[in-house]
């Protein structure tokens, strides 16, 4: 205790953001044409992951079939375990982490759902494993396409996710995740959509490693299974015991918004490209602002930009992440906006998109003036295609203020 | 949430502190204990196990043989209470929980995350109940074999889901009472070790708590064998079976001297080779010690011997005809 209180009186300080880091430029990278999921393994690769295990899915299987090459000519020196599942991929990565290492797994829908009780264990064991979710639509009936329904219902599992709008991102963004991951102890989840971007090819600049090493130091965890330091990870706890423990996972949750913001930093000053929590796109001075996320974004800024040369205010802003929800960001950007139309392309039945509810729910304690009308719209479930008409469709809607409590649904066919 | 294991001594050489028993120990019939005094204690007393319980027994048995550079990985079944709570642990090796039906995974990765880290000497021991390897974990179990990973897969097997208060499993035999088959039941027991040994694992084998030498040699062998390992070991359950709880280690040897749980032991899944001589006594001798078949008539244990003399006969035709 007399330790604590002289420590009290000490003038806390600062840590300067970057303190002890060397966040020289680092050298050119190298120009790739590549799909979003021959990216992320890329990233996987450059992030020097040391297990991977995964199970192959639509539209995620050319990730596991990228890093089983890589992993196979030695490109990649991870040991890399083809598992019989996605609920084994995630068990496998539980038990490598505590082994500590750095892992690595992706999937996509049906698969992230299976392994959908591992996921609460890689969080309630604070494992900083890294996940890629291709985001497709849940059956029945199948479907492959785009829909974030998969990845949205993970919402309580006590993983950090991050949405991407490019296969840059996506790379760039995995890179990321594993700092974040590791600094925090949180499992991070980073999500894009299929096909749009995990089968479309797209110029892409993988940085050179020695930039990415000194953005992301090798991992080396306090406590790891060690014989010769024998910890119990993950036992009986009663209710005495578990709500402490979950409290410090919330704690550490929240810090992920400081540790993604100063990322997103200082990998723009290693690479050159640095990512903000909520990109805002021509979001000044705006009397509405879209919020709309992974590649519905791409195509609503050609939108917003037709509509700016119209002369009417009107821009996007674009949150990466969703867990934790940058509120007091977007409460901040909002401040005095007359209208927020959100684009969801999910659902939670009988309630609305999700995006729009957590907007909405971090709205609430605005003070009136100050505080948007939050608009829902539902589009594009299950890979229907977002057209720039449709954005358009959606703009003009808002614009007058148009839209069913619960989220209008667009385009619904009668 | 990671906690701290109880406070083990540490003995130079990374061995933890033995607990030393009187030099002069021997068992009633003056034959030497089949352990030496000097191994490895991995469990601590203070364990919430009922009296009598053959898991309990087992796990010892096994962290002996293991010695202190193991590592291992329970799923929910009766272990995942008996390994203590928070803040406490009863075994001096670094322990995991996992999900039920993942066992092998979180063993296969923890070993490939070991190899990843450069350690080689710690071995990982999954250590699960019949729930977790017969019915909800048989997925990630076969997918392991499969891969040949590098891993002790231990089944205690207390032939029923003890720790939700006896409800059947595939692992449960016929005839037997469980809450959920209370006319006892009428399926036989699932053969796990044809299961297993499908798989063409470097190593297979069968072990009793009432044969501790025999347990301890197959465990130590397969220590040193790299690859997919897996042992079964029957566990009596006195609150499962309904039996007393001082009579766990006589039910295991008569559950081998009626041929019901014989021991034997099998390389690559092909070649067989049995380790103990059952006496070749009536099943009566076990069953009818424990409350669990009271209810069963005399044409019942007639069907229940007719099957434990065919398996038997499928096990010695094995051994004789592709001998280890």
């Amino acid at each position: 205790m007399a330790g604590k209180k002289t420590r009290a009186k000490k003038k806390p300080r600062k840590r300067k953001a970057g303190a002890g880091r060397d966040l020289r430029r680092a050298g050119p990278g190298e120009i790739k044409v590549i799909t979003g999921n021959y990216a992320v393994a890329y990233a996987a690769k450059l992030a020097r992951v040391q297990v991977v295990s995964a199970y192959p899915i639509t539209p995620q299987t050319s990730i596991v079939e990228k890093l089983s090459e890589l992993c196979g000519s030695g490109e990649l020196p991870a040991e890399f375990i083809k598992v019989e599942s996605e609920h084994s991929a995630m068990s496998c990565l539980i038990g490598a982490s505590l082994a500590g290492v750095r892992s690595f797994t992706a999937t996509s829908s049906h698969g992230l759902a299976y392994m959908h009780e591992v996921l609460h264990w890689a969080a309630g064991q604070r494992l900083p494993i890294v996940l890629v979710n291709v985001n497709r639509a849940m059956g029945p009936g199948w479907n492959i396409w785009s829909d974030q329904t998969d990845s949205l219902a993970q919402r309580e599992t006590g993983w950090a996710q991050f949405y991407c709008e490019s296969n840059q991102e996506a790379l760039d963004t995995v890179i990321q995740a594993f700092r974040v991951a590791e600094q925090a102890l949180v499992p991070v989840m980073v999500v894009y959509d299929a096909f749009s971007l995990s089968h479309t090819s797209e110029a892409v600049e993988l940085p050179a490693q020695e930039g990415v090493d000194r953005f992301l130091p090798a991992y080396k965890p306090a406590v790891k299974l060690d014989p010769a330091d024998p910890r119990f990870f993950g036992g009986l706890v009663t209710p005495e015991h578990y709500m402490e423990q979950r409290w410090l996972l919330e704690r550490d949750s929240r810090r992920i918004l400081k540790l993604a913001a100063e990322a997103g930093r200082e990998y723009g000053k290693i690479t050159g490209r640095s990512y903000p929590v909520v990109e805002k796109y021509k979001a000044a001075g705006a009397e509405m602002l879209l919020l709309a996320t992974g590649t519905i974004a791409s195509t609503a800024k050609d939108v917003i930009d037709a509509w700016r040369a119209r002369g009417r205010k009107v821009g996007l802003i674009r949150p990466r992440l969703f867990r934790p929800y940058p509120q007091e960001e977007l409460r901040r950007i909002c401040r005095g906006v007359k209208r927020v139309a959100v684009v969801d392309r999910n659902n939670s039945f009988g309630s609305g998109g999700v995006w729009c509810a957590e907007t909405r729910s971090a709205f609430y304690d605005m003070p009136g003036k100050q505080r948007p009308q939050v608009l829902s719209y539902i589009a594009g479930l299950g890979g229907r295609d977002i057209t720039t008409d449709v954005v358009d469709r959606i703009l003009k809607m808002a614009w007058t203020g148009k839209a069913e409590p619960r989220g209008t649904w667009v385009d619904l066919k009668p | 949430m990671i906690r701290k294991a109880k406070k083990t001594k540490k003995k130079p050489g990374g061995k933890l502190g033995p607990r030393r028993g009187p030099a002069t120990e021997r068992m009633p019939s003056g034959a030497a204990l089949p352990y030496r005094l000097d191994d490895c204690e991995g469990y601590t007393p203070g364990s919430v196990a009922c009296p009598g319980c053959g898991g309990a027994l087992a796990m010892r048995h096994f962290l002996r043989a293991m010695g202190p550079d193991t590592a291992v990985v329970i799923p929910a079944c009766c272990w995942a209470i008996l390994a203590g709570q928070f803040p406490y642990c009863s075994l001096t090796v670094p322990t995991v929980n996992c999900v039920f039906a993942a066992a092998a995974a979180v063993a296969s990765g923890a070993g490939a995350g070991l190899r990843a880290r450069g350690d080689t000497r710690t071995r990982v021991m999954a250590w699960v109940g019949d729930g977790g390897t017969y019915d909800i974990g048989l997925q990630s179990l076969s997918g392991a074999l499969e891969r040949n990973d590098d891993l002790l897969y231990v089944c205690y097997d207390n032939e029923a889901y003890m720790n939700t208060g006896i409800q059947r499993s595939s692992s449960t035999p016929p005839g037997a009472w469980t809450t959920t088959t209370p006319q006892g039941k009428p399926r036989p027991k699932k053969n796990i070790m044809e299961i297993v040994t499908a798989h063409r694992i470097p190593y297979a084998a069968t072990v009793s708590v009432a044969f501790p030498e025999d347990l301890r040699n197959k465990v130590e062998k397969a220590r040193e064998i790299r690859g997919a390992k897996f042992i079964h070991v029957l566990s009596p359950c006195p609150p499962g079976w309904k039996s007393l709880s001082n009579e766990t280690v006589k039910l295991a040897r008569l559950a081998v001297d009626t041929k019901i749980a014989p021991l034997y032991e099998v390389e690559d899944g092909l070649r067989w080779r049995l380790t103990a001589e059952p006496r070749g006594l009536p099943v009566e001798e076990f069953l009818s010690r424990q409350g669990r078949f009271s209810r069963l008539a005399e044409p019942d244990i007639r069907r229940i011997q007719a099957e434990v003399d065919r398996n038997w006969a499928v096990l010695k035709r094995q051994a004789e005809v592709n001998p280890l």
